[in-house]
């Protein structure tokens, strides 16, 4: 689904990726973790195009985006969805609005049935549903966190990336966002890929942890990582949060 | 994506109903199936069977339509049942069919008014926003100065290195601009006013009338636009920002005055600032008007001066400057103003520093305008 191979990437004068490998099977749900700072967010950036990758090659869906023509991008473009640390939604656009833009651009649907799959996925990311006619700046950040992943999810894309998505929201929201992606998952058969510092998502939703460390990814199960014996990894898993989330497993 | 197609067929018997849905329920089918749908009739069968166990994929538009269908028919009053729904698809519909999902139009938000009825409307609404804007703008200017009457009487409170930095910024940099624009002004107004005068064998009186316009009016007014322009903006747009990252309420409960700390330098920058720059201004145009006499009228530059000594009395200088405060504190004051009044939202700097601009360039001229009738008045 998505492969990275030899990448390296700088911002700056700063080397943030050397090397770097990640494979991401379809149906998996991989997170990505590291210290503020190593450049998790650069990643998931780079690998959507955002960002020019000094060096290495990136594969989305098989196919390699460097070397795709501006219809053919567009058309990958559609079959992944993007969800930015605080929503990005567009501030002109009321919350319907916002999600009606990629079913806009890419298929002519009548304007009531794009407006019920606009309620649907509102209704869907947990949002009241007066929020649809809300212009972004009425809406509290974990409200935009939100409605930016109603976008996100607007043409039901089989690839997802999400930076952050619980930060910021309330652990029942963030418990409930945990749910819906993995109903999703069942559903739809997603793969995702995220960046977080919630361990309890990691613990929940995650197949697989990547973690950032030295400009390379180290990935495993969360049970693998938990016997590296890399100091930030130990500290990581093993510090007071780490075992809190980790013990409601048993309990 | 494959381009399986969806399919739905009803079969009818007198009690009961069975939608047979099949094939790939996804979003590149909704638009064929959302107009079969809304236009299903079931009669008067009082059990409906949807039987989805020919699905082979769906997708929330599909699985909406699935759960819409059952509401309506549920409304209608006849009995309906699902079966058959492949287990991947569970979750998704139930997620899909959420209370939270009331299946009310969304009402995107338009005007009540259409037509003349709108355009009246949007006249009145601006004619009332424009009045409270006025009337908050003078309440800002009395908060202004009750906060600067109050760093009067303790002077330590006023910020020496961000009065001395925005000095420079209103005012030194903006030498380079102000002073090639008036000089072209200048020869403009020497071009034009000599081409005219000319006529009447008159063309000595070019000097007259470029003295009088430069410096009571052109001079003046030149610069406090191209100021409203450079600087009023700025003051919007640096306020703006730092009131969308929380910087200003950061201030606040650190105990800082936001009117002491971002408005009184700016303001008082500006008002030192703007009469120099209109100094500048006036020997730049008047610079520009010479060498185009000069040049254009073979008026040497000692008889322009004789010249514009005779056509000027001690006053009209500083008929001019005299102007340059006034306009300075507005321009200070609309920028900052809106300035503060911009939300936690970017969107909203780039539209109040427009209006910043817009408002201090209509009370600039208004002002000018008055200038001149209260000198009417007086004669001069």
């Amino acid at each position: 689904m998505l492969r990275i191979r030899n990448l390296k990437t700088r911002l700056g004068t700063k080397t943030l990726h050397r090397n770097l490998d990640l494979d991401i099977m379809p149906g998996e749900i991989v997170g990505v973790v590291g210290g503020s700072g190593t450049g998790k967010s650069v990643l998931l950036r780079t690998v959507v195009g955002l960002y020019e990758p000094l060096r290495g090659k990136i594969e989305v869906f098989g196919q390699d985006l460097s070397e795709l023509d501006a219809e053919a991008r567009r058309k990958v473009e559609a079959r992944w969805g993007v969800l930015f640390q605080d929503g990005a939604l567009f501030s002109s656009l009321t919350v319907a609005q916002n999600i009606e833009v990629p079913l806009r651009e890419t298929m002519a649907l009548p304007p009531r049935l794009m407006d019920e799959i606009a309620a649907v996925k509102i209704a869907m990311v947990g949002l009241p549903a007066d929020a649809a006619v809300k212009f972004p700046s009425e809406l509290s950040g974990g409200m935009r966190k939100r409605a930016g992943l109603a976008r996100a999810l607007a043409l039901d894309p089989p690839l997802l990336f999400l930076d952050e998505p619980t930060a910021g929201l309330d652990p029942i929201a963030a418990a409930a966002f945990d749910t819906l992606i993995l109903d999703l998952r069942k559903s739809l058969g997603l793969t995702v890929f995220l960046v977080t510092h919630d361990l309890d998502t990691l613990r929940t939703i995650c197949d697989r942890i990547a973690v950032l460390i030295d400009k390379r990814l180290r990935i495993g199960t969360m049970t693998e990582l938990m016997d590296d014996p890399h100091p930030w990894i130990q500290s990581y898993f093993h510090g007071p949060r780490g075992r809190a989330a980790l013990e409601k497993d048993h309990g | 994506m494959p381009a399986d197609r969806a399919l739905l067929e009803i079969d009818r018997t007198d009690e009961a109903v069975v939608l047979r849905a099949g094939g790939s329920w996804r979003i590149a089918s909704a638009v064929d199936l959302d107009a079969r749908l809304r236009k299903l009739d079931v009669g008067s069968a009082r059990d409906v069977t949807i039987d989805l166990s020919g699905i082979e994929a769906m997708d929330t538009a599909g699985a909406w339509l699935v759960v819409r269908t059952k509401r309506a028919l549920v409304a209608q009053g006849h009995e309906v049942r699902l079966v058959e729904l492949p287990p991947a698809f569970e979750p998704l519909l139930a997620q899909v069919d959420s209370d939270a999902l009331d299946g009310k139009p969304i009402r995107h938000p338009h005007s009540r008014f259409h037509g003349f009825a709108a355009f009246l409307n949007v006249i009145g609404l601006e004619f009332v926003k424009a009045l409270a804007r006025g009337r908050d703008l003078v309440g800002f200017m009395g908060l202004v100065s009750v906060v600067g009457l109050r760093t009067l009487r303790s002077p330590r409170r006023l910020r020496l290195p961000a009065l001395i930095s925005q000095m420079e910024r209103t005012g030194v940099t903006a030498l380079p601009i102000v002073g090639l624009l008036s000089f072209l002004i200048g020869i403009v107004f020497a071009y034009q006013g000599a081409d005219q005068l000319r006529r009447f064998g008159a063309e000595i009186y070019t000097v007259n009338l470029l003295g009088i316009g430069v410096l009571r009016e052109l001079g003046v007014l030149m610069t406090a636009i191209i100021v409203a322009g450079r600087s009023g903006s700025a003051f919007t747009a640096e306020i703006g920002a730092m009131k969308v990252n929380e910087e200003v309420d950061a201030m606040r409960t650190l105990g800082l005055d936001p009117i002491e700390v971002l408005v009184l330098p700016r303001l008082l920058a500006l008002t030192l600032m703007l009469p120099l720059l209109v100094f500048f201004a006036n020997f730049m145009g008047l610079l520009g008007g010479a060498l185009m006499s000069w040049g254009a009228l073979g008026i040497p530059i000692p008889a322009f001066l004789r010249q514009l000594q005779s056509a000027l009395f001690g006053w009209t200088f500083w008929l001019g400057v005299m102007k340059a405060p006034f306009f300075a504190v507005i321009i200070a004051l609309t920028g900052c103003y809106e300035g503060l009044r911009v939300s936690r939202s970017a969107e909203s700097v780039g539209r109040l520093t427009t209006t910043a601009v817009v408002e201090s360039l209509f009370l600039v001229i208004l002002v000018d305008a008055c200038f001149s009738l209260l000198f009417a008045a007086l004669h001069i």
